[in-house]
């Protein structure tokens, strides 16, 4: 039984850190009707600054540093491309970023090469033992960070006057702006709150046991993203659900290796798309998803 | 706070100007030709007209949310109170003091009653200031139905209530103009007669009211001046009163020409045979056409 509780809590691990980054897709969403193909590259500059300054700084400060860095990045992002084309059809926006994420992914590789940078992390490689099962600290850390972030953000989302913003505008955007909340306003923060969480995502996708941050460490987002759809997409709370359980079904998948051998190897890898597939062939609009079917 | 950074708030000559306003949607359909229409500081102004006179367009153009709908002013000037609002957005008109409430009341179905009336006070800066709370406790004696379902989602109440949500949420903002497009579209016809002595009652108090009705009936009979428009311009203007008497609006905004020929022809048989089915039939027929 040992090896189950593990493996449930290295899922817990990863759905923790997939849902910084779902998170980050469902705001950016609800803000401004895109979907943010540009996500895996800004969680590569997160990890790519924080690499760079851990030296200089400490670990924390290259963190900060890194955060505002990704969230600036999601802004400029925001104001150059989404906004700042006006009158755009919102597929072609969605189009739009994945052409900013080959230009960024492509930068950044050209700087990272062939190498694996540590973010210096403070975790190192030690275990830590909770009764007898044992998980790397950095994992506990990804759980206890994700909870108070996302614990932030939910209060956020429900008590602030940006939030309140955020779920009426992503209600019916022409009600909004007749009260007056500023769009434009609101969507830039909703991009700069998605950048930070990604930089944050990046410190524990790359934290130990895993070697560093490499030129494909943007890819992981990729996973987050079937995590956001299986939720609905447009609904926080279902991108929470959605991560826990692509998370929780990797390390299944990856734990129990051997038994799947049938399906051949890495079943892991592919496990989120099937749970997304098997989800959305029940509930076509996502677990916590709107009945509207009218976006992109 | 917001409203203060606007100038004098009350400064008497608080009147929303419309001057030969033209707006095209895209590059080529012009829904309004020369729109000039006046609402004074205090008071009902209706502006009747059919489907596609360009009603909702004028209500955008002043709410700065034209270009939700890709639509653009190409001449002419909007101002309030003195104050250009061309060109500005709807956050800029709720802060100048200018609310509309949408078509359709387009209550935000899942938040719930509190949170939309919260909503409305998202253009004014303070959601938990003495004024918001003001606010609140005037919208909940205007509609006391609200109190009771403060907790629900405002998807769950009915049309004649999410319309009363939909104008209390804009109170919340404290404006001086309301704009009110279609309040009574689709509702009962007893909720049309609560919603239009709610109408009176915020006129009352001193907000302005632009309304915007397919309804002319229950228009004329709460507007001091009304304007009729035809295919994007201004065709008759006047007191509300004497405009309700011209045949022109008679015939093609009350429909009474034609259900007067219908009672005539109807009574004449039915002072013979008293009640008979002919005349029942015209009573629903009339008021359909109103």
């Amino acid at each position: 039984m040992t090896k189950l509780s593990e493996i449930a809590l290295n899922g817990l691990a990863l759905g923790s850190v997939y849902a910084l980054i779902a998170l980050g897709f469902v705001v950016i969403f609800k803000a401004s009707g895109v979907m943010n193909f540009a996500h895996a590259s800004l969680l590569l500059l997160g990890g790519y600054v924080i690499a760079r300054f851990h030296d200089e700084l400490g670990f924390a400060g290259a963190v900060v540093v890194g955060v505002l860095a990704t969230a600036a990045a999601a802004g400029v992002i925001e104001v150059l491309f989404i906004r700042g084309l006006g009158k755009v059809e919102l597929h072609v926006l969605t189009i739009l970023t994945i052409g900013v994420d080959i230009l960024l992914t492509t930068e950044l590789v050209r700087r990272i090469g062939s190498d694996k940078l540590s973010l210096g992390d403070p975790w190192g490689t030690d275990a830590a033992h909770i009764g007898d099962v044992y998980v790397a600290e950095a994992r506990i850390a990804a759980i206890v960070v994700a909870v108070v972030l996302i614990g932030v953000f939910f209060i956020a989302f429900r008590f602030t006057s940006w939030g309140l913003s955020m779920r009426a505008a992503s209600e019916d955007r022409e009600a909004a702006a007749l009260m007056g909340v500023r769009m434009k306003r609101v969507q830039l923060i909703a991009w700069c709150v998605a950048g930070g969480l990604a930089a944050v995502a990046a410190v524990f996708l790359t934290a130990a046991p895993t070697p560093g941050l490499d030129r494909t460490t943007g890819l992981v987002a990729l996973k987050a993203f079937p995590a956001a759809v299986l939720g609905g997409m447009d609904s926080a709370l279902g991108a929470l659900i959605g991560s826990l359980l692509v998370g929780l079904t990797e390390a299944l998948a990856a734990g129990y290796q051997s038994e799947l051998d049938a399906f051949g190897g890495d079943v892991s890898s592919v496990a989120p798309y099937v749970v997304m597939i098997l989800v959305l062939l029940v509930r076509p609009t996502g677990l916590l998803g709107s009945k509207e079917l009218s976006r992109v | 706070m917001a409203r203060s950074e606007n100038g004098p708030p009350h400064s008497g000559g608080d009147a929303l100007r419309v001057d030969r306003l033209h707006v095209a949607y895209g590059r080529s359909v012009q829904a309004l030709r020369g729109v000039t229409v006046t609402v004074p500081a205090s008071g009902i102004v209706t502006v009747l007209g059919a489907n596609g006179a360009g009603k909702s367009t004028l209500l955008r153009a002043i709410s700065g949310t034209l270009f939700l709908h890709h639509g653009a002013i190409e001449g002419g000037t909007v101002s309030y109170g003195g104050r250009t609002l061309n060109g500005r957005d709807s956050a800029a008109a709720v802060r100048a003091g200018i609310v509309q409430v949408p078509e359709g009341r387009r209550v935000f179905a899942r938040l719930s009653v509190a949170e939309n009336l919260q909503a409305g006070l998202l253009g004014t800066g303070g959601r938990r200031s003495a004024r918001a709370r003001e606010a609140r406790d005037r919208v909940l004696e205007l509609f006391p139905v609200l109190a009771e379902r403060e907790h629900q989602r405002a998807g769950l109440l009915s049309g004649g209530e999410q319309q009363m949500l939909a104008i209390g949420r804009a109170l919340m903002a404290g404006p001086r103009l309301l704009l009110l497009d279609e309040p009574s579209l689709g509702l009962a016809p007893r909720m049309v007669g609560r919603i239009a002595g709610v109408v009176r009652e915020i006129a009352r108090q001193g907000t302005a009211v632009l309304l915007v009705e397919q309804n002319a009936a229950v228009a004329l009979d709460l507007a001091d001046t009304a304007y009729v428009l035809d295919v994007g311009e201004v065709r008759l203007t006047g007191p509300a009163g004497d405009l309700a008497r011209t045949d022109e609006v008679r015939r093609l905004y009350l429909g009474e020409h034609d259900a007067q020929a219908v009672d005539g022809a109807a009574r004449e048989p039915a002072a013979a045979t008293a009640g008979t089915a002919p005349a029942r039939a015209a009573a629903p027929l009339r008021r359909w056409r109103g």
